[in-house]
Formats: C-alpha cells, sequence, structure tokens
C-alpha cells in the first residue's frame, strides 16, 4: 500500500526541528532512518499529518566518548554505530545488540535512537540501552531532560517523550575490565522479528563475586525489560550452577510474554530461560561479546 | 491539497530531476518518474528485499524511504550496476547458476550481494545465507543463488577487483 498524505519538513538545525515539533507535535512525527515509522506509514496504520526529518541536521550525528559513556546522537544509523571503534571497544554489548537488528540495508538507514524512541517491544536496542543503564537524553521547546531507560519505556510503542520532544541521543554505559556481557537471541528466521531476545551484562569483583547484574529481555512483556529476580538471584555470589539455576527459575516466573504469529507464551517463557542459561554459562566461560 | 516539492537525485551517475508528493516512495519515483522499472516492488514494507538500491553507497529499501528526504543522494540500481549491456561478475555468476527462476527478486538480491561481497570478499556459506535472509526468493531458489554468490565472490578476488 502506499502512505496517506502528510506535510514534509527537514529543517537544517536542532532548533528548526523544536521549531517544527512546536508547532505540529501532536500531527508531527519525526523521521530518521525510517525503518519502522515507514512500513506503519505504508500500511496505513501511522498517518501522521507531518513528518518532520532529522536527517539534514548534521549535529545530530556523532558518537562521543565521555568519562564513564559512549553518546550517540540522533542521527547515527545502527551500522554505523555497529562498526564505530569506540562503539565497539567500549560498549561490545551494543555493536552486539545492532548486529541482530534487521537486515543489513534496514540497519544503513535506521538509526540507533529511532528504534528506542519507536519502542518496539520485540527491538534489540531498547533491551540493550535497559543492561548498559543508558540515560535518554530528550530535547523540547523547554530545554533538556535526561531519563534512565528503567523510565523511558512505558508500553508497547510508548515511551516518555512527549509530543513536541525528541530523543536527541542515547549514553550508554562504557563496559569496565570488570565486566562480562553478551546479547542471545532467537527468531524464526535470521533477522526477522525476534521470539525472544537477552541483552546480559554482569561486573565481577577479583574473587568473582557478581557485583552488578543486569538482566533485559524482549519477548518477556510489552516493552524490553529487565529481570529485577533474576537479578537479584545473580548478585552478591559467584556465578555457579546454583545460582544458574536459580536465575533461570526467577526469570521463567517473572517474564509475562505475549503471544503472536512469531510465538506464544508458553514457548516464548521456555526460550527465555534457555537463552538465560546459555547466556550466563558464556560470561561464566568469559567468552563474552 | 499538499505541496508537491522539487527533488534532485544522482541516478546511476546520471543528474535527475522530478517534482513529487512527499509521500511518494523513492520506489515509486524510480520506476514511474524515471522509468527505472528494473526496481521490483513486493511488500512495500521492507521485508522482501525485492526493491534493494544502493543509496549514497550503502544498500537501502527504497519502499523504506520517501523520495524527498533522501534529495540529493546518488542512488545505484539494478540498471547501474553493469557496464550497459555488459554483466558484472555477480550477475555472470547468477546467470551460469540458474540463480533466478521469474526474476522478480533478482534486481534485489544482486544489489545485496554487491554490498556483500565489497564488504566479505571472502565469504562462507553461511555467511552468505545470513547475507541474503532479508531478500525473499519465493521460487526458493535459494541453493542456486548461494551458488551464484560463491562463484561471484571467486571471480571477483581472481579479478583482484
Amino acid at each position: 500500500m502506499k502512505p496517506a498524505p502528510f506535510a514534509f519538513a527537514q529543517p537544517d538545525d536542532l532548533a528548526g526541528l523544536l521549531l517544527a515539533l512546536g508547532e505540529h507535535g501532536e500531527d508531527a512525527r519525526i523521521l530518521a532512518g525510517g525503518q519502522s515509522l515507514v512500513p506503519l506509514m505504508n500500511l496505513r496504520m501511522v498517518q501522521p499529518a507531518m513528518l518532520i526529518s532529522l536527517n539534514r541536521v548534521d549535529a545530530l550525528d556523532f558518537v562521543d566518548v565521555e568519562d564513564d559513556r559512549i553518546v550517540i546522537g540522533a542521527r547515527v544509523r545502527q551500522a554505523q554505530a555497529e562498526e564505530d571503534e569506540a562503539v565497539r571497544r567500549h560498549c561490545p554489548l551494543l555493536a552486539d545488540a545492532l548486529s541482530f537488528v534487521g537486515g543489513q540495508s534496514n540497519r544503513n538507514r535506521g538509526t540507533v535512537c529511532g528504534s528506542l524512541a519507536h519502542g518496539d517491544p520485540l527491538g534489540e536496542p531498547p533491551a540493550a540501552a535497559l543492561a548498559l543503564d543508558a540515560e535518554m537524553r530528550i530535547v523540547g521547546p523547554h530545554g533538556r531532560r535526561t531519563v534512565p531507560a528503567s523510565q523511558f519505556f512505558l508500553g508497547a510503542l510508548e515511551t516518555v517523550i512527549a509530543a513536541d520532544e525528541m530523543l536527541e541521543a542515547v549514553a550508554v554505559e562504557r563496559t569496565r575490565g570488570d565486566e562480562r556481557s553478551c546479547f542471545l537471541e532467537v527468531g524464526n528466521r535470521a533477522h526477522g522479528f525476534a521470539v525472544a531476545g537477552l541483552a546480559l551484562r554482569l561486573r565481577f569483583d577479583a574473587a568473582g563475586t557478581v557485583t552488578l547484574a543486569r538482566v533485559a529481555m524482549i519477548g518477556a512483556g510489552d516493552t524490553a525489560r529487565r529481570i529485577a529476580g533474576a537479578e537479584t538471584a545473580l548478585t552478591g555470589r559467584a556465578l555457579d550452577e546454583a545460582a544458574i539455576a536459580e536465575a533461570v527459575a526467577h526469570a521463567r516466573t517473572e517474564v509475562d510474554p505475549p503471544s503472536d504469529v512469531h510465538a506464544d507464551a508458553g514457548h516464548r517463557r521456555h526460550v527465555l530461560g534457555v537463552l538465560l542459561d546459555r547466556g550466563l554459562r558464556r560470561l561464566a566461560e568469559g567468552d563474552d561479546a | 491539497m499538499i505541496e508537491k516539492l522539487d527533488i534532485t537525485l544522482i541516478v546511476n551517475g546520471r543528474e535527475r530531476h522530478a517534482r513529487v508528493e512527499p509521500r511518494r516512495l523513492l520506489a515509486d519515483v524510480l520506476r514511474h518518474e524515471l522509468g527505472l522499472k528494473g526496481t521490483h516492488i513486493g511488500c512495500e514494507h521492507g521485508v522482501c528485499g525485492a526493491c534493494t538500491v544502493l543509496l549514497d553507497g550503502r544498500s537501502a529499501r527504497s519502499c523504506l524511504h520517501f523520495a524527498v528526504a533522501v534529495d540529493g543522494a546518488e542512488i545505484t540500481t539494478v540498471e547501474g550496476l553493469g557496464g550497459g549491456d555488459e554483466l558484472t561478475p555477480i550477475q555472470q555468476a547468477f546467470h551460469r547458476n540458474h540463480a533466478l527462476q521469474c526474476g522478480y527478486c533478482t534486481p534485489g538480491m544482486l544489489v545485496t550481494v554487491q554490498e556483500f561481497l565489497a564488504r566479505e570478499p571472502d565469504p562462507d556459506d553461511a555467511a552468505i545465507r545470513r547475507a541474503l535472509s532479508n531478500n525473499i526468493c519465493r521460487c526458493t531458489g535459494y541453493a542456486n543463488i548461494v551458488a551464484a554468490v560463491r562463484e561471484a565472490a571467486r571471480a571477483l578476488r581472481e579479478a583482484g577487483t
């Protein structure tokens, strides 16, 4: 199908974007890579009166390395971030997660921030953002605000971004030397929609005790979500058989997977447990991202 | 009534102009405004890969881009891969290996493989299958397509290009 008619603006700077958003916010959508939005428009499931493209705003095309964070601007394509030397070195979990997004041609155009702002419950970047304690840097007519990833996703395709705001950048934590992480996913075909996915990040002390655990899953609810019970079960002890079994049991109890055309809830619950078991064994063996 | 906009695209090395509604998809501009029917349209929501073109040198779904949003971009379609009637080594390999039946998916396959082999000149079969996993062939001629990509990779390596 073809999309419904809409008006189009493509300002050259952030001020222009914010002006257009302020004027048309409720009826407008930001166009970044369009790899999620345009299919919905072509199917007429979404019919914005106006599209505001950020593709001409060069100032949003940056990857910055801060003391303890990597900051990725709103125009950075997924493939660009996946291949970026700083991202690969300082945040391998994000590069790993991005490699599961769509196909090459989607990743060449889709943006990291666009995927986060879209908030697809089966998208990989939201899970990576949760596991990496990302700061979502939002900008609007009244200035900037930062929201932790854990408070950003409200539901399927729903985030805290207001109609006159946009996600300017995402700042993920830099991976430290005492951390291991990986991203695992099961789907019905490579690069199709995920059945279930896991972004896993663990921090260890010198004795091998887990000092920080982040377990973020997709296919486990109506947004990507952290599994608190599994994180608690893993923290403050060695990553041994008992810890793995306990974390998997907690995860299977806590998840609330959707049933859809890709998989039913029971299958997802089982697979999520398998992924967590597999991921934890990988990290226990030091075979991380 | 929404205003039409003037756009310029560099398509297969030539500057082309069109005046289009914002909702006009790049795939439709290529086919209808510019007469380049080699770019095929299958699903129109980014799943089948038939409409894949190179956009500023990287593969992209032309059904997932509004032409007005890529004003000024360089586009390579299947018509621009070879030089006129000359087939590229990838096209020759598809021909020799019967890597097409109805041919509907072929333009998207060729463009996808063009980018893939430039990035990965010596792929194994698993990498080839992964690279093609977002291009659907409903004749299910995948075995021959994989064989063609394998042969094209070898030919390109031997030619040193």
